[in-house]
C-alpha cells in the first residue's frame, strides 16, 4: 500500500518534470530557428546589396563589380533536370517495388540494409565513384550529364526511403479492397497506392533534391569547372528537330562551386559576391521546400480516410 | 387458382378449368398449393444439393500456427451460410482462404482442396483475379476507397477497362439500389465516400462488391462495428440478397446467424464442430461444444 503523501509528491514530481522538457523542446526549436534567422540576416548584410537583375545575366569576370552567376544557375538547373529525371522515376520505382512487390526474405532484408547504408556514405565518395564509372569508364566526361547522374545516385537513397515509408502508410485494407474486386497489383498500386501516398513521395523527392542543389564535393571531384564563361547548347533550337541534347555533354559550373571560387580569393568584393550567390541558393532551397510542403497539404487534403 | 388462371383459361367455367388442370400437371399443382409449408421445405431441400463451394480436408497454417485442421464444409448456391464461434477459432481464415485473399499474407500453407463449381481455386491454373471477381467480400471494416462515391462502385468496372459513361451510370444505379443505398446518395454521387456515415460506408462496399456480379458474397463480421439500425439495415439486406447470391457471413453475433442463415457452421479451435441448418444447430444440437457455446458458457 502506497502512502497517500508519497503519491502527492510522485505527483507534483511528475508536473515539475512536464514542465522541464517543455522548456527543454522550446529551446531546441529556437536554436533552429535563430540560426536560420542568423544565417539569412548574416548573407543578406553582405550580399542583398549585389543582387540586381545585370548579377543573373553576367558571367564570372576577374572585376567583382562586373561578375554575375549566369553560368553558375544556367549550370545548377541544367544538372537538377537530369538529377530529377534519374532519380525520381529509379527512386520511386525500385520503393514501389521494394514495397509491393519483392518477397520479404533475407536477401531483400540485406537489399533494404545496404539502401539505408547507402544514404549515409558521404558525398565525396560517390565524386570518387562517379569520377571512375561516368567519366572514365562510360566515357560521359566532365558534363552536366556525369554531374547529374552523380547527384541522381547521391539522392537515389533518400528517395528510395520516403517512397517506401509514405507507400507503408497506406492502410492495407485499401489493397485488400481494391484485391478482392479482383485488380492486380499493378492496378492496386497504379490507382489507389500511388495516389494515396503521393503527397509523403513528393515531400521525399522535393527535400533531396534540396539537398543534392547544395552539394559541392562531388561536382568538384568529377571535375565542374570553377570559372565559366559561355553557356551550354540551348535545349530549344529554332529549327528542326526544335529540341538538342548536345547540352547533356557541355562542360558547367554549379551555384555553391561559384561561391566556392569567389570565396577563396583575397578581394573582400568577391566575398560579396558569394554571399548574394548563397542568398540566392537559400532562398531558392526554401522555395523547393515550401513546395513540398505545399503539395503535402494538397495531397493530404484530397484524401481523407 | 386465379393467379393459375392468367394464361387465358380464366373465362372458363370454374369446374372445366379444375378439369384442365387435372388432365395437365396434378401432383404437381396438387401439392405445392394444398401443403405449402412443408412443400416449401423440400424445394430447399431440393436445392440445398447444389453446393457452390466445397471445403475438402482443409488445413491451413500461418507459419507453424496450425489454424484450421481437417474442415469439411459444403456451401450451398443462393442461400446465406454462417460462421460462428469464439475469436480465434479460424472461422475468418476460413472465409479468406474462399477467395484466396489468404495468398496475400507472408508465410501462409494451405492443404486439401477449395472447389468453387468442382473446380479447384488451389490449382495452379486457377486465375486467381478472375476467381476474386467471382467471390466478392465485404469487410469487417469497411473500407471505401478515398474517392467519390460513384469511382467507388464503379472501380470493378473500370479495371477490366469499361469506361463507357452510360453502362457505368446503369451499374452504379443497379448495385446502389441492391445494396439500399441509392436513395441516400443518388443526389451525391461526387461526394467523397468517407463523407458517409458507417453504416452507409459499408453499404456502399456491398454496393462496389456487388456491381462486379460476383456469385458468392463473403461477408467477414460486417455488422461488427456498426449500430443497432444500420445493423438492421445490413441485415434486411443479405435477406434480400441471398436470392440473387450465395451469401457466406462471419459472425460473432449468434441472433445475427439465427437470423440471417439458412445454414450456420461452428467452429471451435481451427476445427468444425457442427454444421446444419440453421434452426437445427441452435434448438437441437448435436456436439456438446456446439450446446456450450450457443447456450454462453463459453466464448
Amino acid at each position: 500500500m502506497v502512502e497517500p503523501e508519497n503519491i502527492e509528491k510522485r505527483l507534483s514530481n511528475n508536473r515539475r518534470f512536464d514542465t522541464i522538457f517543455a522548456v527543454i523542446g522550446l529551446i531546441s526549436t529556437f536554436v533552429g530557428m535563430i540560426t536560420l534567422a542568423a544565417l539569412l540576416f548574416d548573407l543578406s548584410t553582405d550580399g542583398l546589396g549585389r543582387i540586381s537583375f545585370q548579377f543573373f545575366v553576367s558571367f564570372p569576370s576577374r572585376f567583382a563589380a562586373q561578375a554575375g552567376i549566369l553560368s553558375a544557375w544556367v549550370g545548377t538547373t541544367l544538372v537538377m533536370i537530369v538529377t530529377a529525371l534519374t532519380a525520381i522515376p529509379m527512386g520511386v520505382g525500385a520503393g514501389v517495388y521494394l514495397e509491393e512487390y519483392a518477397p520479404k526474405n533475407w536477401f531483400t532484408g540485406l537489399i533494404e540494409i545496404n539502401i539505408a547504408n547507402l544514404a549515409g556514405v558521404p558525398s565525396i565518395v560517390y565524386g570518387l565513384m562517379a569520377l571512375g564509372l561516368f567519366v572514365y569508364q562510360f566515357k560521359f566526361g566532365q558534363s552536366i550529364l556525369s554531374a547529374g547522374l552523380t547527384l541522381a545516385l547521391l539522392i537515389l537513397p533518400i528517395v528510395i526511403v520516403a517512397t517506401r515509408e509514405s507507400i507503408r502508410a497506406v492502410p492495407s485494407s485499401m489493397r485488400e479492397a481494391a484485391y478482392a474486386l479482383g485488380a492486380t497489383k499493378w492496378q492496386t498500386t497504379r490507382d489507389h497506392v500511388l495516389p494515396y501516398s503521393m503527397g509523403g513521395i513528393l515531400t521525399g523527392v522535393i527535400i533531396s533534391l534540396s539537398r543534392a542543389i547544395g552539394e559541392t564535393a562531388p561536382l568538384i571531384t568529377i571535375g565542374a569547372l570553377t570559372f565559366i564563361a559561355f553557356l551550354p547548347d540551348p535545349p530549344i533550337k529554332g529549327e528542326f528537330p526544335f529540341v538538342s541534347f548536345d547540352w547533356l555533354w557541355s562542360p558547367f559550373s554549379v551555384m555553391p562551386i561559384q561561391m566556392f571560387n569567389w570565396v577563396s580569393r583575397p578581394q573582400q568584393e568577391f566575398h560579396l559576391n558569394a554571399a548574394a550567390t548563397g542568398l540566392i541558393l537559400m532562398v531558392m532551397t526554401l522555395l523547393m521546400n515550401g513546395i513540398a510542403i505545399y503539395f503535402r497539404y494538397r495531397f493530404r487534403k484530397r484524401i481523407k480516410w | 387458382m386465379v393467379a393459375i388462371g392468367t394464361n387465358g383459361w380464366n373465362t372458363e367455367p370454374l369446374g372445366g378449368m379444375m378439369d384442365l388442370q387435372h388432365k395437365i400437371d396434378v401432383p404437381e399443382t396438387s401439392s405445392p398449393l394444398s401443403v405449402k409449408p412443408s412443400g416449401q421445405a423440400t424445394a430447399a431441400q431440393l436445392q440445398e444439393e447444389r453446393s457452390i463451394i466445397e471445403v475438402e480436408n482443409v488445413d491451413f497454417y500461418y507459419g507453424s500456427n496450425h489454424a484450421l485442421k481437417s474442415i469439411n464444409v459444403e456451401i450451398p448456391e443462393k442461400k446465406a451460410t454462417a460462421f460462428i464461434g469464439p475469436s480465434g477459432c479460424g472461422k475468418t481464415t476460413l472465409l479468406r482462404c474462399l477467395n484466396r485473399m489468404n495468398d496475400l499474407v507472408l508465410n501462409t500453407r494451405l492443404t486439401g482442396s477449395i472447389k468453387l463449381d468442382s473446380k479447384d481455386i488451389y490449382d495452379p491454373s486457377t486465375d486467381v483475379i478472375n476467381l476474386r471477381r467471382r467471390v466478392g467480400m465485404i469487410f469487417q471494416k469497411w473500407n471505401p476507397f478515398p474517392k467519390s462515391i460513384y469511382e467507388n462502385v464503379v472501380y470493378g468496372l473500370r479495371i477490366v477497362g469499361i469506361n463507357n459513361r452510360n453502362l457505368l451510370d446503369e451499374v452504379a444505379e443497379k448495385s446502389l439500389r441492391r445494396a439500399a443505398l441509392w436513395d441516400e446518395v443518388k443526389d451525391n454521387l461526387n461526394k467523397s465516400a468517407t463523407d458517409l456515415s458507417g453504416g452507409q460506408q459499408q453499404r456502399l462496399c456491398i454496393a462496389r462488391a456487388l456491381a462486379v456480379e460476383p456469385e458468392v458474397l463473403l461477408m467477414d463480421e460486417p455488422c461488427s462495428a456498426l449500430d443497432p439500425i444500420s445493423t438492421a439495415k445490413i441485415e434486411e439486406l443479405i435477406h434480400e440478397l441471398k436470392d440473387t447470391f450465395t451469401i457466406v457471413i462471419v459472425t460473432h453475433n449468434m441472433q445475427q446467424a439465427a437470423r440471417c442463415a439458412d445454414r450456420t457452421a461452428f467452429f471451435y479451435l481451427g476445427e468444425l464442430i457442427e454444421v446444419g441448418e440453421t434452426g437445427k444447430l441452435f434448438t437441437a444440437p448435436e456436439k456438446r461444444q456446439t450446446e456450450d457455446y450457443i447456450t454462453g458458457r463459453f466464448g
